[in-house]
Parts: structure tokens; C-alpha cells; sequence
């Protein structure tokens, strides 16, 4: 029988064998120096650049938001009826980014998906900053910001308490514990790489803070048993909590009896569209990161492969919602319903409308074959488009539902003011200025991990040499 | 350090196979007291160490408990015995609306439970300091050496013995750490 078996000819190009996900002759110490080198070694004069740019940025955002305390939320262009506009739109935008950080770390590790080794710590980190931007909205579109502790129930001197019984409230714990939860999951699988900051540190410095941040860590196996257990579970309760932080954020819409919001496929379709987004900016950084820092090898195409194939599906799954929208519009028979949908896409949001649709639900399609998801250029364009699509998809949500009130007198239209599109983009500079504070000083492959992906495959190469 | 005490002994290995052997045999020596420094998780070094499951889950699953009880009560409390305001004719209180709030209070101290239960009590850290780091082949650890150390507290451990038997199970860099 043994004979038999080894004469069935084998295909060259098998496709049921992954490629690996590790390229070229690596060792332990081989991944150590190239990881800790990005971060040890002399600031490139690029980076000097980026990060002045992305800081001036920055600085343009901070002066917007000063400007705003000062004067008041009037300086955006929020009307009536349309009092969700820009900021709302900026809020769901930045919060979905962050989801396909969660997901690459937390699902895709529950689904032993060894690829994400290679992008879950730069991912995570897109996470964190992809909800601080998102914070600044809801925190000044209050009005008066100095008075956002009342949204937590702090026993101040009135005496009352957050209202309970609105889904806003439950956002402000959701985004919250979101971001809480994100920055202790991110900061475990810091630890023993920090650890190896520690032992390569030639200076003091280095050694003081490195050796701080990773508390004492040394690699102890009655450590490490615990630590996977940790790990794990955050991934077991990061998973639901991705998914509820979205769906949370869809019941400010859906839980209100707005048409066009009212829907009870909201919580799926924003989940699906936020790990969409997601995606595509992990794809952007990715892709930038990868050739900048050279780490071809680590982040290979097969990893760039999957993703465009993630963002394939969500991609699909959002276009079918947005089909099942219509349908339900039209088989509700509801008049405001249909009404909303068709001046949706037939109103004087059109552009906006059909913007998305090209953006999100025919771009992807391109990644069918395999030609496109493969070439390097075109899926960082294709990333881009998406990035541009989602924010129409919050803002055609937004906008489209509140500019035609109940009433024909109510309407209105919303146009955005300077200080709405600085302030935008200046989220873009806080965003790249801590994405580059991150490349310089925090290890941005996981470094533990990946060697305990190398040692797998180098299981494999000898169990394969033996036979 | 006036008198040289000794913490234990320790040797170096250079690939995860090397180690989950040594592991075994160490344990199976008789030793209780040692351990292995590994640059990541090793599959199975648990069981070749003889480790028992970790009673983390059921420390976060006691986290998890008070944060869910925590959510509600605050809702409770806050809303329908505090301070009663009516908003929209809505109740007080009701399971439905504080679904939401109660699941993230749990999600929340279950991380908490999960990352300080782990460093901090089962764990111990952070720690300034510990004996291992006095030997100059630690900082290997953290990059490409498995390590095994023997601690001197074990009752079976004897400096020229334990170290002739870490020789010869084909460490590297055998040597005594100062404690």
C-alpha cells in the first residue's frame, strides 16, 4: 500500500499547500535584528518629513477645535434639519476603521489564522488611533466640551444621571470599553517584544524605558502558560465586542424612527461595512509601511492576497445590503420609507449616493480575478477608492435621512464649512502623526509571534527533508 | 554582593526541540522547582514541564461576573431608585434597554480580570528584578536561546550534579546564577 502511495504523481503547484508565510532563510535571530533594527536604527530623514507634515497637520486640527470652543459648534455647517452632519459622518467613519484591527487580531486568531502574525500589531495599533480620532467628534459636537464628563454617571452636583434609556449613552460605554479593551490587548502582545528592546538597548535611556514598559518580562514558560490564556480570552471577548461596538453604533441610527435609519439591518450591515473599511486602510498602511521599512518578506503578497479577498466579501455584503434597503423600502409600503430611498438616489444627494455605489460595491468586484488582487498598484488604489466610499456610505446615511424633514418647510441641504474640512483632514494628520510615532519606537511586526510561525514552518521543512 | 548566594543553575538551548526534550527531563529527574525562558510560546512545553492548567479563566470568568452586576445595578440604581426622571414615557428600568450598557461592563472588567490577573496575580509582574538577568546569556532569551533553569531551593538540587546533568543533557553555557 505504501508503494502505491508514493507513486501518485505529485502537482507541481499544489493548491491546497499555503504558501509561506515567512520568505527567505530565516532564523530567530535573523527576525529579531530585522524588526528591532526599524526601530533602533538612525530616524531616516523620510520619516523627519512625514512627520513634520503629518504634525503641521495636526496643529491645523488643533487650532480648528480651538476655534470651535471659542465660537461655537456654528462655525460647522450642522443646520435644521440636518444637525448630524460632518461630525457624525467623521465619528462612524474613524470608529469602522478601527474594527478590521480588532478583527485581524482578535477573530483571525480564533480562527488560527497564522497570517495575521504579520499585521495584527501595526492593525491594532491603526485601531487605537483610528478611535481617538473618532472620539473627538461626539467629545466637541456636545457643544460645550468642558461639560463631556456628563456623559459618564459620576456623581456630580446635580444629582442626576446619563440617560440609560438612550442608545447614545450606550455608545459612550461602548466606544470606551472599545477603546480600553484595544489598548490592553495591544499592550499584551507588546510586552515580550518590548522585552527584546530591553536586551538589545545600548543605551540607558532605552534600556530605562523599554525595560519599564515590559515590566520584567523574561520569557518564563509558567509566564507564558498564563499569558496565551490571557490572550486568548481577550481574542474569546474582543470578538463579540467588536461586533457590538459597531451594532451599538448603528442603534443611534436604527433605535431612532428617522426613515432611512429605522431598519433592523443596520447592526449587520455596519459591522460588515466597518471591517470593509477597515481593511482598506490596513491595506494603504500596509502596503506604504511594507516598502518603506522593506518588510516584503514578512508582509507577503499572500498576506496582501487574503485581504483583498476579505474586503471582496464585505465589500459584496454591504452591496446587498444596500440592495435589500431599497427592496424593504419598496415592500414596506411605507411612503416615507420609499420616498427616502428615492430621493437617496435620485435627490439632490445623488452624487454622494452613486460616489459610494461605484466606490464600495463595484470597485471591489475587480478583485475577482486574480491578476488585479495580486498587483500592487492597483489595490492600493483600489484601498483608497474604498476609504473614499465608506465615508460617502456614513454620510449619504446621515445626510441623505435628515435633509428631507417631515414636513416640505423643514428641508433643508447641507454644505460643509472650512472648519468641518480642516478639521477632517487634520484627524488625518493625528492619525499619521501617532501611526508614525508607532513605526519608530514600537515594534511593528509581532515580533514573539511570528517566530512561533517560523518555528512551525521550520517543522515542516524537516519533517518534508526526512522523506 | 558580600556572600554569593546562588539562585540556581541554568543552560541554554538553541531550537524549541532541544528544549521541550530538556524540559521532560528535567521533570522527569525529579525536579519541581525549574523552569524555561523561551523566546515564545513553546506548543507543549506545558505538558513536558508537567505545568497544570491555568486557573486564569475562572478568575475572568469572576471579573466578567461582578462587571455584568455592576452594569445592571448601575442602571438600576441610577435610573429607577436615585434619581427618577421620566424621558419619553419610557420605564425606569428594563432588561431591554440595559442590555447594551451590562454587556460592555462585562466585556470591560473581564479584560481588566484577564490582563492585570494575569501580570500582576499569576504572574507577578512587573518586577524589578530577578536572578536570571544576572547571567549574560538572558538576553538571549528574548531573541533566540531557550533556556532551562534549575532553582537552588529545590530539594533535589546540588550545584556539581545539577550542573553535570544540565551538561549532559546538551545545554550550552551551563552555568551557576547568582541570586
Amino acid at each position: 500500500m505504501q508503494a502505491v502511495a508514493n507513486e501518485i504523481p505529485v502537482p507541481k503547484k499544489n493548491p491546497l499547500i499555503k504558501p509561506l508565510l515567512i520568505e527567505g532563510e530565516q532564523t530567530y535571530a535573523t527576525l529579531t535584528e530585522q524588526i528591532s533594527t526599524v526601530v533602533e536604527g538612525k530616524t531616516p530623514r523620510n520619516w523627519y518629513i512625514a512627520f513634520g507634515l503629518s504634525f503641521c497637520i495636526t496643529a491645523m486640527l488643533g487650532s480648528m477645535l480651538a476655534y470651535l470652543v471659542l465660537t461655537g459648534v456654528g462655525v460647522w455647517g450642522n443646520n435644521q434639519p440636518v444637525g448630524w452632519a460632518w461630525d457624525i459622518t467623521n465619528f462612524v467613519f474613524w470608529i469602522g476603521i478601527g474594527h478590521a484591527g480588532t478583527l485581524i487580531s482578535a477573530i483571525l486568531f480564533l480562527f488560527r489564522q497564522k497570517w495575521r502574525t504579520s499585521i495584527n500589531r501595526a492593525a491594532e495599533a491603526m485601531t487605537l488611533f483610528a478611535v481617538a480620532c473618532a472620539a473627538i467628534y461626539p467629545g466637541f459636537h456636545v457643544g460645550r466640551i468642558w461639560f463631556a464628563y456628563w456623559l459618564f454617571p459620576l456623581p456630580y452636583n446635580q444629582g442626576m444621571w446619563p440617560n440609560f434609556r438612550s442608545p447614545l449613552e450606550w455608545d459612550v460605554f461602548a466606544v470606551s470599553t472599545y477603546g480600553t479593551v484595544s489598548l490592553l490587548f495591544w499592550y499584551v502582545g507588546l510586552i515580550p517584544d518590548l522585552a527584546t528592546l530591553r536586551d538589545r538597548a545600548t543605551t540607558r535611556l532605552r534600556q530605562v524605558i523599554y525595560g519599564v514598559f515590559s515590566l520584567g518580562w523574561r520569557g518564563s514558560n509558567r509566564h507564558w502558560q498564563h499569558y496565551e490564556v490571557a490572550y486568548m480570552i481577550l481574542a474569546g471577548i474582543s470578538t463579540p465586542l467588536v461586533l457590538s461596538v459597531h451594532t451599538i453604533v448603528s442603534f443611534d441610527f436604527a433605535v431612532s424612527k428617522i426613515p432611512g435609519w429605522h431598519t433592523t439591518i443596520f447592526p449587520p450591515y455596519f459591522v460588515a461595512g466597518a471591517v470593509f473599511s477597515g481593511f482598506a486602510m490596513v491595506m494603504t498602511l500596509m502596503l506604504v509601511a511594507r516598502w518603506a521599512l522593506n518588510l516584503q518578506h514578512l508582509i507577503t503578497m499572500y498576506h496582501l492576497e487574503v485581504m483583498n479577498k476579505i474586503m471582496l466579501v464585505t465589500g459584496s455584503i454591504v452591496g446587498y445590503a444596500y440592495t435589500m434597503e431599497f427592496f424593504m423600502a419598496w415592500y414596506s409600503g411605507n411612503m416615507y420609507e420609499k420616498f427616502t430611498f428615492f430621493n437617496r438616489a435620485f435627490g439632490p444627494y445623488a452624487w454622494a449616493y452613486w460616489t459610494m455605489f461605484t466606490c464600495n460595491v463595484v470597485s471591489p468586484q475587480c478583485f475577482w480575478s486574480k491578476k488585479l488582487r495580486t498587483s500592487i498598484p492597483f489595490m492600493f488604489f483600489i484601498s483608497i477608492v474604498i476609504n473614499i466610499g465608506m465615508w460617502f456610505e456614513r454620510f449619504v446615511i446621515i445626510g441623505t435621512s435628515l435633509h428631507r424633514d417631515f414636513l416640505p418647510s423643514s428641508w433643508g441641504y447641507f454644505r460643509p464649512t472650512f472648519v468641518d474640512i480642516l478639521t477632517f483632514a487634520g484627524t488625518f494628520g493625528l492619525f499619521m502623526t501617532l501611526f508614525l510615532l508607532f513605526i519608530r519606537f514600537i515594534p511593528v511586526i509581532a515580533l514573539a509571534e511570528v517566530k512561533g510561525v517560523l518555528a512551525g514552518q521550520l517543522h515542516k521543512a524537516q519533517g518534508h527533508s526526512k522523506h | 554582593m558580600a556572600q554569593n548566594k546562588i539562585y540556581g543553575a541554568i543552560a541554554a538551548f538553541k531550537t524549541d526541540t532541544e528544549i521541550l526534550e530538556a524540559a521532560r527531563k528535567v521533570r522527569l529527574a525529579g525536579y519541581s522547582k525549574f523552569d524555561c525562558h523561551t523566546p515564545f510560546p513553546v506548543h507543549h512545553l506545558d505538558q513536558a514541564m508537567g505545568l497544570k492548567r491555568s486557573k486564569l479563566p475562572f478568575f475572568i470568568l469572576a471579573c466578567g461576573a461582578i462587571g455584568l452586576l455592576s452594569g445592571f445595578l448601575l442602571q438600576w440604581w441610577t435610573g429607577a431608585v436615585d434619581y427618577k426622571l421620566v424621558i419619553g414615557g419610557k420605564p425606569f428600568f428594563a432588561p431591554e434597554f440595559a442590555t447594551p450598557i451590562m454587556f460592555e461592563a462585562t466585556i470591560l472588567l473581564s479584560a481588566f480580570g484577564a490582563v492585570f490577573g494575569m501580570l500582576g496575580l499569576f504572574n507577578g509582574l512587573p518586577t524589578l528584578y530577578h536572578p536570571i538577568f544576572n547571567v549574560e546569556v538572558s538576553k538571549r532569551i528574548t531573541n533566540d536561546r531557550f533556556l532551562v533553569s534549575i532553582e537552588a531551593k529545590d530539594p533535589q538540587f546540588n550545584a556539581e550534579k545539577t550542573l553535570q546533568f544540565l551538561r549532559d543533557l546538551g545545554g550550552e553555557e551551563v552555568q551557576l546564577v547568582d541570586a
